[in-house]
């Protein structure tokens, strides 16, 4: 029972991972409709800019820091204002696919920057275990949640109860009237991005930490998807509760079953879950009399 | 009196080739009430979103003619600007924020006060209340379960809590029990006393607009084909059969 409880916290743990980046992922669906396969490539972006500006230019943890998620945050606008708005009112799959294009191009830069090797992020988050009565929760993976815990917070309180999250929310739901309220969408688009910028270089910063940082490292985004799609990709909370969910059910299959099982079962439960109810489990269901 | 709104000979086209209006003037004095009537298609939707600036949503654009507001052409300008400038558009159709309660759809509206109202006072609703006391019971519930006749309310309540300075309401009858309708527009009419408030209203119900409004223009395929006081066209017997499809509507 003890040991479930430990793989359960763990897995927990690593589902936090899953948490900011998918908040990423569904703020820009929200406010732009667009659906983001940069997401983790944005991740991976984000990680190398804070490599590169604490290690490589020495500027030490905190600025580096600080840089580079500034400097995350003015790519997300970079591809927003360069790549999607110019095709704003294209059909749909024409901006998705442009977002695969994005994905791709990262992912290059990276290679040519930064060479396939893995690139070690200073030790921020610190090592020493943690226990919980007698449960141990490695020190990294404890304090990466915790981080997570507060940004996502954070974040959920802006979304909520700022101005700004105001607009963005009635973007979300109806443009042309959010427009007609006063509300400049296109500030929102960008606003919606910077947000996505932050959210995912926070998410790979700490994904790293861990193991490192590669131009791979985009490519757990895919796991990211199905958090999305579980959560019914409008759900702030839902997204929460589902990231937090799918990391927990891939660490206990993995320990229970076997990495062979670990890689699929999860995202079969996700499959059955959209066969029984297509718009996700938090899928905003919209009231409205006809 | 002054002008606050003033179009004239304006010409809009969606897409490449469809006209939706040819060469309309239409004048709202400062503080004045006026009514759009005129039968479906006849463009009256099509003149208050060139206004607002939403046709742009619709692939639609205007081709000729000027719209002045306060002495300024602002035909160029986004929908937002406009908004924040006090012009707000009461869409057809209410389009309230159907998960949002009836208090955030309210400060949705916030952005649009600009530098012309209280700016930060998101809790400062009793205005809006005031008009309309049946939205204040409903404070905290979704505006998608809210009924129709509450929706439109709310959908004008919320243009209001902009603190505008020219209020634009489309079709606020629509839908809506007789004597619901006949409530919103004794609304409308005080918050014009009261406020001092230019309001131009696009309607169907042509008693029901010209009982409140002041001044009607009449269109017709895209063009401006009468127009004068309420009293003058209420009287014009051939106004009711030419336009508004028979005289069922007409006392």
């Amino acid at each position: 029972m003890n040991l479930f409880l430990e793989f359960s916290l763990i897995g927990l743990a690593s589902g936090g991972i899953y948490v900011l980046a998918a908040l990423s992922f569904v703020i820009v669906y929200k406010a732009t409709n667009i659906f983001n396969f940069a997401t983790g490539e944005m991740m991976m972006f984000g990680t190398y800019f804070f490599y590169l500006f604490d290690t490589q230019l020495g500027f030490g943890w905190v600025a580096g820091l600080g840089m580079g998620l500034v400097s995350a945050a003015l790519l997300a606008l970079a591809i927003e204002r360069t790549m999607l708005r110019p095709l704003l009112g294209r059909p749909h799959i024409v901006l998705v696919m442009v977002t695969f294009g994005v994905g791709s191009i990262l992912r290059g830069f990276a290679g040519l920057f930064w060479g396939p090797n893995v690139r070690q992020l200073p030790e921020i988050l610190p090592r020493k275990p943690i226990f919980l009565g007698d449960i141990l929760v490695p020190g990294k993976l404890a304090w990466g949640f915790v981080t997570v815990g507060v940004i996502a917070g954070l974040f959920m309180l802006y979304y909520r109860y700022s101005r700004a999250g105001t607009a963005i929310r009635a973007t979300s739901i109806d443009q042309v009237t959010a427009e007609s309220l006063g509300i400049n969408i296109r500030a929102v688009f960008l606003l919606a991005w910077a947000l996505a910028g932050l959210l995912t270089a926070a998410s790979g910063i700490i994904t790293a930490s861990v193991n490192g940082v590669t131009p791979q490292l985009g490519l757990v985004a895919l796991n990211v998807l199905a958090v999305v799609m579980l959560a019914g990709m409008t759900s702030v909370g839902g997204v929460v509760i589902a990231g937090l969910f799918v990391g927990w059910m891939e660490t206990i299959v993995g320990a229970y079953l076997g990495a062979a099982w670990q890689s699929f079962i999860p995202y079969l439960v996700v499959l059955v879950v959209m066969f029984v109810k297509p718009s996700g489990l938090f899928g905003e269901q919209r009231v409205e009399r006809i | 009196m002054t002008a606050a709104l003033e179009i004239s000979g304006l010409s809009v086209l969606y897409g490449q080739a469809i006209e939706a209006l040819d060469g309309v003037s239409i004048t709202v004095p400062e503080g004045g009430f006026v009514a759009l009537l005129g039968a479906n298609g006849a463009g009256k939707s099509t003149t208050l979103k060139a206004i607002s600036g939403l046709l742009r949503f619709e692939n639609g654009r205007v081709a000729r003619g000027t719209i002045t507001y306060r002495g300024d052409d602002v035909a160029a300008m986004p929908s937002y600007q406009l908004a924040r400038r006090g012009i707000l558009h009461v869409r057809e159709g209410r389009f309230v924020f159907p998960t949002m309660t009836v208090e955030e759809n309210l400060e949705a509206a916030l952005f649009a006060r600009g530098s012309r109202g209280p700016a930060l006072r998101r809790r400062d609703y009793d205005e809006v209340f005031h008009y309309f006391p049946a939205l204040k019971a409903r404070a905290k519930s979704q505006a998608g379960y809210l009924s129709g006749g509450e929706q439109q309310m709310l959908a004008i309540g919320r243009a209001l809590f902009a603190q505008p300075e020219l209020l634009m309401v489309d079709e606020a009858s629509l839908g809506l029990a007789p004597k619901i309708a006949a409530d919103i527009f004794s609304i409308l009419h005080a918050i014009n006393r009261d406020r001092r408030l230019s309001i131009l209203v696009v309607e169907q119900n042509v008693t029901l607009a010209l009982r409140h409004a002041s001044h009607g223009y009449v269109l017709e395929n895209g063009r401006v084909a009468a127009d004068g006081p309420s009293q003058k066209l209420l009287d014009r017997d051939t106004l009711s059969r030419r336009y508004l499809g028979g005289g069922a509507d007409v006392h």
